[in-house]
């Protein structure tokens, strides 16, 4: 068939299959934290890429720390940076709310403005303290490679690596909202912030702990990604805009939708590209976008909620 | 000896007595600091240009902050070597060179702007600096406007040629050309796959390399293909590779996309023992980035590699880690920054003047026979005859050269290639 044997075409279709997945699981996990944020919060969060890039900087410097000091932790330490950097990412998530965030609130406009100058200022950190150009931790043997199934597929470890995470994540941040007392808090605040006052609820310290776990999230994603390219201070800014494309295109205020939108994204991308050229592929997937959000202006999953 | 025009005014009541004292100092002096009394300021310096008695100011621009910060830094620093040592051998006719540095920030207009700072305000004698195309493009109407001089060191898509430029990096014949005939000739490689970043410069150069590869080589293009700058995930792209089976991956790749890119080829098994890749964008600079381990045996073509073997780069390499740190690499455009400021002391020593169009008209022939990559010649339109090398890349992130060409004549509008 097209001058290709049923074995090689069933081998691309098993990769192809495959970066279609990786790619999905990748859109996820950006998105995951701005579902909190922006979709739970209304908080227009446009320094979350530069909360990615914290997160891969923080493996970095563990890289470096652990290979110069305690090199025969070096195989496990991956881990490890990964839990730092959830509480990196968290705990600057923690500050900046408190410094910032809350006084904004009511003023989502002005949200846009602050957290675009954080952002910037995030950046320019970054350059300062790690240098302009770009870094990669050394990773662990086993994160490297692929597997082979038979003598024609390659499924890269990296990947695979990414999509465990990305599940995992996605399964904790479920169990959390859903299954949880402070999770139930924090939807009900979502809800009906009055009313969860008048039940006891101490909103303010709800919205702090929320914010400080959509960044702790991203800081996870960030380390994730060290793992398929390198970090530079303007990393973040590369992802944003993916980012609110899969919560948007999502409707923003429903985790289910979240995962549909990075799915379908994901698996149109990875298609078109194939059978387009590069570029080509992206253009169709954002027309495609567009023309989904004009007949569903509110994203795929709009929640139904009495105004 | 004669004397300082002004100066004689200034003093008309001067003894006779006093005077040849004078004259005796002014020579001793100017037998110590190598005869910028040979070369009265009002004489090379018509224009206004902020040359003084024993200084002359030049400019550098370049982005020390912002995305382009990564591949700039390696330039700015190759240049202050270049006006250190130059200052250290006393400067260039008598004078010390000062430089005024501006940080074009990665954004085309801040370059214009800086631009026209440096060469209306400072009336600084040349400027060294630009990276990109981009940024080359918005401050050259400003360069021709208030004719000042440009020293330009990245290799770029060509198509361009002003008075008020000199191009130290190639033109894209020069490095795309013996490349591909390389590869050709000695992978017998008939199918090639472009692969590229989307803006000018790898449009360009793989439109180049296309015309090169079916009219001359009379080979195939299986694939070519353009991603955004930035895109990470290349897993469709990897797949179209292993479907085509290219006997060569021609790589266009610039900037953090180059990571992701590499990583992933190996990660699906795309490695040297299997495929051919040759590179155009990927110097010791990038290879820090991506890591020796995924780029290990794949070829890039470019005119300088660190580890050249010859007495120049000998000398070179060493001087640029003693200021630099050990840890320092030095890319082909890092080199290419460093030619700058010894073409720009040749054309001045050689016109007897700063005047920028005395300059523009003394540069063509001047050759330089201490750079780093060995000899380069001033070329009539402005650019370098240069070689072309291609080096393997080792697990240590070094090059290891495995063919030069000849002198390669630039020729920035070639053709039968647009």
């Amino acid at each position: 068939m097209f001058g290709y044997t049923w074995s090689e075409l069933s081998s691309i279709f098993v990769m192809q299959s495959f970066s279609g997945f990786s790619l999905f699981s990748v859109l996820l996990l950006m998105a995951l934290g701005l579902a909190i944020i922006f979709g739970q919060m209304g908080v227009v969060n446009l320094a979350h890429g530069e909360f990615m890039a914290l997160g891969a900087y923080t493996v970095y410097l563990c890289s470096e720390i652990v290979h110069k000091h305690i090199p025969a932790l070096a195989p496990y330490y991956f881990i490890v940076a990964i839990v730092a950097a959830f509480f990196a990412a968290g705990l600057v998530g923690l500050f900046v709310e408190w410094s910032l965030i809350r006084f904004l609130y009511k003023r989502p406009l002005d949200t846009l403005l602050a957290t675009w100058g954080l952002s910037l200022i995030m950046q320019q950190a970054f350059r300062s303290i790690f240098g302009a150009r770009e870094v990669t931790p050394t990773l662990p043997d086993w994160l490297m490679g692929s597997f082979k199934p038979s003598a024609t597929i390659d499924i890269p470890i990296n990947g695979v690596f990414v999509m465990g995470l990305t599940l995992l994540l996605t399964f904790g941040v479920w169990l959390f909202m859903f299954r949880s007392r402070t999770g139930l808090q924090m939807r009900a605040t979502v809800q009906n912030r009055v009313m969860s006052g008048a039940v006891g609820i101490n909103t303010k310290l709800v919205d702090r702990f929320t914010f400080s776990l959509g960044c702790g999230i991203a800081g996870v994603a960030g380390a994730a990604f060290t793992t398929i390219g390198s970090t530079g201070p303007d990393s973040g800014s590369r992802y944003i805009v993916d980012t609110f494309l899969v919560v948007v295109f999502g409707g923003t205020a429903s985790l289910l939708g979240t995962v549909a939108s990075a799915f379908g994204i994901a698996q149109s991308q990875s298609i078109l590209e194939f059978f387009l050229k590069g570029t080509m592929g992206k253009v169709s997937v954002l027309t495609l976008i567009v023309i989904v959000l004009m007949i569903r202006p509110k994203g795929l999953f709009a929640s139904k909620v009495r105004s | 000896m004669i004397p300082h025009k002004n100066k004689s005014k200034k003093v008309p009541y001067f003894r006779r007595r006093k005077f040849l004292g004078a004259l005796l100092a002014v020579a001793s002096l100017a037998a110590l600091s190598s005869g910028a009394a040979d070369y009265p300021t009002d004489k090379v310096n018509t224009t206004g240009l902020a040359v003084t008695d024993d200084t002359v100011t030049v400019g550098q621009l370049h982005s020390a902050t912002g995305t382009m910060a990564i591949s700039e830094t390696g330039s700015i620093q190759a240049e202050q070597l270049a006006i250190e040592q130059i200052n250290a051998m006393g400067g260039v006719l008598g004078r010390k060179i000062k430089i005024i540095v501006e940080d074009g920030a990665s954004d085309w207009p801040t370059f214009a702007e800086k631009a026209k700072k440096l060469l209306v305000k400072d009336k600084v004698a040349s400027v060294f600096g630009c990276w990109t195309s981009a940024s080359r493009k918005a401050v050259l109407p400003v360069f021709e406007k208030e004719n000042g001089m440009l020293y330009y060191p990245t290799f770029y898509e060509g198509l361009e040629q002003s008075k008020n430029v000199i191009y130290t990096g190639q033109e894209a014949t020069q490095q795309i050309l013996a490349g591909l005939d390389w590869i050709a000739k000695e992978k017998g490689a008939k199918t090639f796959y472009l692969i590229g970043s989307d803006y000018i410069w790898p449009r360009t150069s793989a439109k180049i390399a296309r015309k090169h590869i079916e009219n001359v080589l009379k080979g195939t293009v299986v694939g070519e293909e353009f991603y955004a700058l930035g895109h990470t995930q290349f897993g469709s792209l990897i797949n179209k590779i292993k479907l085509k089976k290219p006997d060569v991956i021609y790589a266009i790749v610039v900037g953090g996309s180059n990571v992701s890119f590499y990583k992933q080829l190996k990660a699906a098994g795309i490695t040297s023992d299997k495929s051919v890749l040759l590179t155009i964008s990927v110097t010791e600079d990038e290879v820090l980035g991506i890591g020796g381990e995924n780029l290990a045996g794949f070829y890039s073509a470019m005119k300088y590699f660190q580890s050249l073997d010859n007495p120049n780069n000998k000398a070179f390499v060493p001087a640029f880690k003693a200021k630099y740190g050990a840890n320092s690499v030095i890319g082909d455009v890092t080199q290419a920054g460093y030619l700058g400021p010894w073409l720009w002391k040749a054309a001045v020593e050689k016109a007897g003047s700063f005047d920028v169009d005395k300059i523009a008209a003394a540069s063509p022939g001047i050759e330089l026979d201490k750079a780093p990559e060995g000899y380069v010649k001033v070329h009539e339109n402005h650019h370098l005859w240069s070689k072309t090398r291609i080096g393997q890349w080792q697990l240590d992130g070094q090059a290891k050269v495995l063919y030069e060409s000849g002198l390669i004549e630039p020729n920035p509008f070639p053709k039968g290639y647009q």
